[in-house]
């Protein structure tokens, strides 16, 4: 595996030197991160570990202090965030990001008519011309078992649903790459089945990497995973080889209010 | 899933958008007939009410419209917008005095300038956020007011004062408000359509998408600040055309039109009225002008009137009085 490390074709998103400093404190120190594409990625580590502010660097929500990052072969280190979007690089919130006040359906036209419209400004058009985008929508839906909700406000939906509906949401972009920034937090049980048998599903034919607290999950979906301590990259393997890993364990030791379920 | 049960399913999901979409007709219904209302309402106002107040309120209508339009559907709260009112006044009257212009060009040039002012304050000002936000746009404004006080050609304390009506095209005399009275009707129908479809188009969705949930619709790969630059504008211009009209109407551009209490006149108005509804600030700009008109001789007790409306309104009903009223009847107004 590590033999064909540096050829950058079959990776995805690479991140070289990768470091943010919050006025003194290095948030994220010098990470390397190579994600290969058609694999689902996962990012672990300790609270505080910095995985959230490398998925804001990765996604330009944050500006790195240094290092670069490579998407597609191409250095997007200094794009802005709606721009790395259209180019198929799609996040997701930690907090479940919906349209509240929007019904089911009108959240995933949204993310389509970004897609097919593109970026115009066209208010003198109706809206009505947006009609044809719901055939589509119903069936992005229909795949994340959200098809008899369709005309609920989003805001009502239980909390697995509304995860449902964000990876919806993003798929309607048709991404080549998802960043899921904890896809699974707050679920019960049976919706972290069902979510990670989606996650595998969209894994299929695209790359997934996420950041994610439930190890069980992340031992049976992710093909590879990086763990994060005080913002280094500690570890990184396939799940066998992170979790015997003595620097894994005591980090994970050493910080008992972690979720290590 | 077999193809069959595919297409089933798939029939049953477009079959469950049935009601929505007549919920969607019903809405556009309702809206119809506030429409017609508002139609009948201006053309049987001057039978039995003073032209001139008629005018007036058409005119702070079709502000607090434009102002609505950011607050309302961008969420962005602007303690500036007095600037593209009263500029814009300042403007019409300059071109219809100094310069001669008929009322149809002097309005135009109106509205060309708040369009272009508020491109230049929106370009500085979108950058930040929330109570910065208002700062910067007041602080703007009070540029505005000082130029509109200091500078030779605004007439300083006076104002600007027997501002002509020409005649409409050159051609139709517009100096006596009966037939003034119908052209700022037409501005005023073609201002609301215009914000009609602007709400309603995919660019209106969009903007309901930001005011929902910025950091996804960039995550969507959306460009919000362009978003909010184009709202800002259109806001600012139409703003314009309310304050060019206002200045013909009156025959006076004066420093109330700049001053920041114009500005927050017109949060005022949208806020009891109904902000975020499409009809709520030609209500609230009703409420407030009418008081203002007929409380007039209690001097300034219609300040404190006004203030006790509008704490009553925040503490009871904080959506306005189309929000109530959209709620009674389950619709959006």
């Amino acid at each position: 595996m590590t033999s064909r490390h540096d050829d950058g074709a079959d990776y995805v998103l690479t991140a070289k030197g990768l470091t943010k400093v919050f006025g003194g404190i290095r948030a994220v120190d010098n990470v390397d991160l190579s994600v290969r594409r058609n694999s689902i990625h996962a990012l672990i580590g300790p609270n505080g570990a910095g995985k959230t502010t490398c998925f804001n660097l990765l996604t330009k929500f944050l500006t790195p202090s240094k290092g670069t990052i490579t998407y597609e072969g191409e250095d997007v280190t200094n794009l802005a965030p709606a721009a790395i979007a259209q180019k198929g690089l799609v996040r997701s919130f930690q907090i479940s990001a919906v349209f509240g006040g929007m019904t089911v359906l009108e959240n995933v036209r949204l993310a389509l008519q970004r897609r097919v419209h593109g970026r115009s400004f066209d208010f003198w058009r109706s809206s009505k011309c947006l009609n044809s985008l719901e055939d589509e929508a119903v069936q992005l839906l229909e795949d994340v078992g959200l098809e008899d909700f369709l005309h609920d406000r989003a805001a009502d939906l239980p909390y697995g649903r509304k995860r449902a509906l964000e990876i919806a949401t993003t798929l309607a972009l048709d991404p080549r790459l998802l960043l899921l920034d904890e896809p699974l937090a707050g679920m019960g049980q049976e919706d972290i089945g069902r979510t990670s048998d989606l996650i595998k599903r969209v894994a299929e034919t695209r790359t997934v990497l996420m950041v994610e607290h439930n190890l069980s999950v992340v031992a049976t979906l992710s093909d590879r995973i990086t763990v994060l301590a005080r913002g280094a990259v500690l570890a990184e393997g396939n799940y066998a080889e992170v979790s015997e890993d003595p620097a894994v364990v005591e980090a994970y030791i050493g910080e008992p209010n972690d979720t290590y379920d | 899933m077999s193809k069959q049960a595919e297409t089933t399913n798939r029939t049953t999901a477009i079959h469950q958008s049935r009601p929505p979409s007549d919920a969607r007709a019903r809405m556009t219904r309702h809206h119809m007939i506030v429409f017609a209302l508002i139609g009948l309402f201006v053309v049987i106002a001057p039978q039995f009410l003073y032209p001139v107040f008629v005018m007036k309120l058409l005119c702070f209508a079709l502000f607090a419209m434009a102002f609505n339009l950011m607050l309302g559907f961008g969420g962005l709260l602007s303690f500036g917008h007095a600037a593209f009112f009263g500029g814009a006044a300042y403007a019409a009257g300059y071109a219809a005095k100094v310069w001669g212009w008929p009322p149809e060009l002097a309005i135009a040039f109106a509205v060309l300038v708040a369009a272009v002012m508020g491109a230049a304050f929106g370009f500085l000002a979108i950058k930040s956020r929330g109570i910065y936000f208002a700062m910067i746009t007041l602080a703007f404004a009070q540029m505005v007011y000082f130029y509109a006080l200091q500078a030779p050609i605004t007439g300083g304390e006076d104002g600007m004062q027997s501002i002509p009506r020409n005649a409409l095209f050159g051609l139709v005399d517009m100096s006596g408000d009966g037939p003034f009275y119908w052209m700022v009707v037409v501005i005023f129908i073609i201002g609301v359509l215009f914000m009609y479809r602007v709400i309603h188009s995919p660019f209106g969705e969009v903007l309901k998408g930001i005011r929902e949930n910025e950091p996804r619709m960039i995550s969507l790969g959306y460009q919000v600040q362009r978003y909010k630059l184009l709202t800002f504008v259109i806001s600012a211009a139409l703003s314009g055309l309310a304050g060019g009209t206002k200045a013909l109407v009156f025959h006076l551009a004066s420093l109330v039109d700049v001053h920041w209490t114009m500005s927050g006149e017109v949060v005022l108005m949208t806020l009891i009225g109904g902000m975020g509804t499409i009809f709520g600030p030609i209500v609230g700009a009703t409420v407030i002008v009418t008081m203002q008109n007929y409380l007039a001789n209690l001097g300034s007790l219609v300040l404190i009137i006004q203030g006790a409306v509008f704490i009553v309104c925040v503490l009871t009903f904080r959506e306005g009085i189309v929000g109530v009223i959209a709620k009674w009847l389950k619709t959006r107004l």
